[in-house]
């Protein structure tokens, strides 16, 4: 009876599981069958924009300050090439470029490029270099600026200087009513409302970026070392969703965050006087920045100098620069091909006109010009 | 063959008429042996699961506890980034982790106690199973619901009562005001984790308090004691050790809890001075893991958070040893 009710259960899953897989062999034949001739046709389209023949699959990893960037990149990457796939995992900067050195992923996102200089024994750029067997470069894709976001009833333009900044920040200044902001504010009434200053309490590129700017800026002011974890006062939130919010829901506060999350959240952002004039945060305010940053690397590896300092006119200081990492000579021909096609989309300027609306910048066009012929270099 | 249920080969008379034989009958057969080996091998597997874990933590964490510059207890600050110059300290973690626990227990308990209670002597018993459910229901909601609840809904309703504290027993150090502004503070913390336990010592106290004796009720009743003194005398002290064990598990959850805490919590900036108030801000053990998990980028950073997760896992421990030997001693007293 046992070994007959065993029997009867193995063949009910038996003939379930052939029906279930019959099923699925189909599924796959249809499907792979359609996206084969999809490829095919794309290819003919436009062979050179897509990579190799028959599509393939990209994984990269790291900032997560270029997501929306680049999922908007990928998406429009994937309508125009299809049977390609690109997969992004915005772990942080750091872990994007550990698995890019330990061979994990095909290329890496990073808020910085690679490292020059020795940290626990090891220095980045040479250790990815290793991997590739060709130095790593660095390609400049992405700037996105960091919005000074704030939440004051009836102040809907502020300037601020580098100096008041980073009082404001480090806590010398502690209302709005401040001479130090009423002086570069002159016809704007301020209330004499308590600043509230929001930070990220988690480990940031923008917090780094941002302490970047006021060192660089105001040396006197801010006297901490710049880092990737905040060094100032005020309330800790957890990322950039976190302190917008809580700089909307707070009247009187202030924060610093890309600026996406500040238009998201309608906030007020600032406008900065780096000593050339107050300059609103814009989309070419940025590009200026951008086009002033000094190129800090050899041939094709982009890494930019930026010049947080600058007193260039009508251009807007605080940004961050998400760099592409690759290697100049992949390991692998097709997907060295693959990924080729896919940053020489990102770079497009039709794709970089895109971010602008989710709160990027686009790359400035000298800038652009370079990143064009490096990545036409790879190999 | 034909054959009746519970019949076991055993069980009928060999050939040699010596009748059923006890030791083969319970362990001879294979599915005997298969299930006594099932239940040993997930047993050890648990252990091996936490030991495994356990030492995981030590081997990650003592080497950073070991390039600490500042003491690993005392310390209240975090300075991991500089990895030659290691400067962390748990006491800040520890002080928030347990105080904001200590104030969901001390709303949770009482209240899940007097839910448990109602659903099982108060309700009638069409109200009793939707009112049950109800509560479980609440133990399903994922507990980052809980934190944007807390911070979208809740905390706005919650202000004014915050506003209250301070303005009228600002004088008293637990209620002094601080840096911190909104709702992000530890009392806020403990106000949410309590919600997010009360369906644990719910459920856990029903059962038990279910399972009291009628013949006890009964006699408490029959002495003429009314209803509040039959559940004094009869049901709650039959329940203690059960309550006992829902307040650790419960416990162990809100010590844990991370994601709701992240997203309510307000981070103090270093260097804050020191405030007993329980309206000031803080990271929680798991919060401050879970906050900054993306960015572990050296073997030195990770081990120092690493280090800050063995804390709570030790901390978890005691409690539940502390909890095991309060049972313990209990049923000594009662039997």
């Amino acid at each position: 009876m046992k070994i007959q009710r065993l029997g009867l259960v193995a063949s009910v899953a038996l003939v379930g599981s052939l029906a279930l897989s019959a099923c699925g062999s189909d599924n796959n034949a249809s499907g792979s069958g359609s996206s084969d001739t999809a490829s095919g046709s794309s290819s003919n389209a436009s062979a050179a924009d897509c990579g190799p023949d028959g599509g393939g699959t990209l994984n990269a990893e790291g900032s997560s300050a270029q997501k929306n960037a680049i999922e908007e990149a990928i998406s429009s990457f994937q309508d125009k090439c299809s049977g390609t796939t690109v997969n992004y995992n915005p772990s942080g900067s750091g872990a994007g470029i550990k698995q890019f050195i330990a061979g994990q992923v095909d290329f890496a996102g990073s808020d910085s490029a690679l490292k020059k200089t020795e940290k626990d024994g090891k220095i980045e750029a040479d250790e990815a270099a290793k991997y590739c067997g060709s130095p790593a470069w660095n390609l400049p894709m992405v700037t996105g600026p960091i919005a000074v976001a704030y939440n004051v009833k009836g102040v809907d333009k502020l300037v601020l200087t580098p100096e008041v900044t980073a009082n404001i920040f480090n806590g010398k200044i502690t209302t709005w009513n401040d001479p130090a902001i009423a002086k570069v504010n002159s016809g704007v009434t301020l209330p004499s409302q308590p600043i509230k200053v929001f930070f990220r309490s988690d480990e940031s590129g923008t917090t780094e970026n941002f302490t970047k700017y006021l060192k660089a800026a105001a040396p006197n002011a801010w006297t901490a070392e710049p880092g990737k974890a905040w060094t100032g006062k005020g309330e800790g939130k957890q990322k950039s969703d976190g302190v917008a919010g809580a700089v909307k829901s707070t009247e009187g506060g202030i924060t610093y965050a890309e600026w996406s999350y500040a238009k998201d959240n309608s906030l007020g952002i600032a406008q900065i006087d780096n000593g050339a004039g107050p300059v609103e945060l814009t989309g070419d305010s940025v590009g200026k920045a951008v086009a002033a940053a000094k190129p800090d690397g050899e041939g094709n590896d982009l890494r930019l100098k930026l010049d947080y300092a600058t007193k260039e006119a009508g251009a807007y200081p605080i940004l961050l620069v998400t760099y592409e990492i690759v290697c100049s000579k992949g390991k692998d021909a097709k997907k060295a091909e693959l990924t080729k096609a896919f940053l020489k989309h990102f770079a497009s300027e039709e794709t970089q006109k895109s971010l602008e609306e989710i709160g990027y910048a686009p790359l400035p066009a000298e800038v652009q010009a370079k990143v064009e012929t490096a990545i036409g270099a790879l190999s | 063959m034909s054959t009746v249920t519970g019949v076991s080969v055993a069980d009928t008379p060999g050939p040699d008429d010596r009748g059923p034989q006890g030791d083969r009958a319970s362990t001879g057969r294979a599915g005997d042996r298969v299930f006594s080996g099932l239940a040993t091998g997930s047993g050890a597997l648990v252990i091996a699961l936490v030991t495994l874990v356990g030492v995981f933590l030590l081997w990650q964490a003592i080497p950073a506890i070991a390039d600490d510059k500042d003491n690993f207890f005392l310390s209240r600050a975090w300075d991991v980034n500089d990895t030659s110059n290691l400067r962390f300290g748990i006491v800040e973690l520890l002080w928030t982790t347990v105080v904001a626990s200590t104030i969901a227990m001390l709303i949770a308990v009482p209240v899940g106690v007097c839910v448990a209670l109602f659903i099982t002597q108060y309700s009638p018993r069409w109200l009793a199973r939707p009112a049950a459910s109800l509560v479980d229901l609440l133990a399903a909601v994922p507990s980052i619901i809980y934190g944007f609840w807390g911070i979208k809904t809740f905390g706005p309703k919650y202000q004014p009562f915050q506003d209250f504290l301070l303005d009228k027993l600002g004088w008293f150090p637990l209620f002094s005001k601080t840096s911190v502004s909104g709702t992000g503070t530890i009392l806020f913390i403990g106000i949410v984790l309590a919600i997010m336990i009360l369906p644990i010592v719910t459920a856990l106290s029903r059962e038990v308090f279910a399972q009291t004796p009628v013949a006890h009720k009964e006699g408490a009743l029959a002495l003429g004691a009314t209803k509040w003194e039959m559940i004094r005398t009869a049901v709650l002290p039959f329940g203690r050790p059960g309550v006992i064990s829902a307040a650790m598990l419960a416990l162990g959850r809100a010590l844990g809890e991370t994601i709701a805490v992240t997203i309510i919590v307000s981070a103090l900036a270093p260097g804050t001075k020191w405030s007993w108030s329980l309206l000031n801000g803080g990271e929680t053990f798991a919060s401050r893991i879970a906050n900054n998990a993306q960015e572990f980028d050296s073997p030195a950073k990770t081990g120092a958070f690493i280090a800050a997760g063995l804390v709570l896992f030790v901390l978890t421990f005691v409690v539940n040893a502390i909890a095991r030997i309060v049972i313990e001693r209990r049923k000594a007293f009662t039997e």
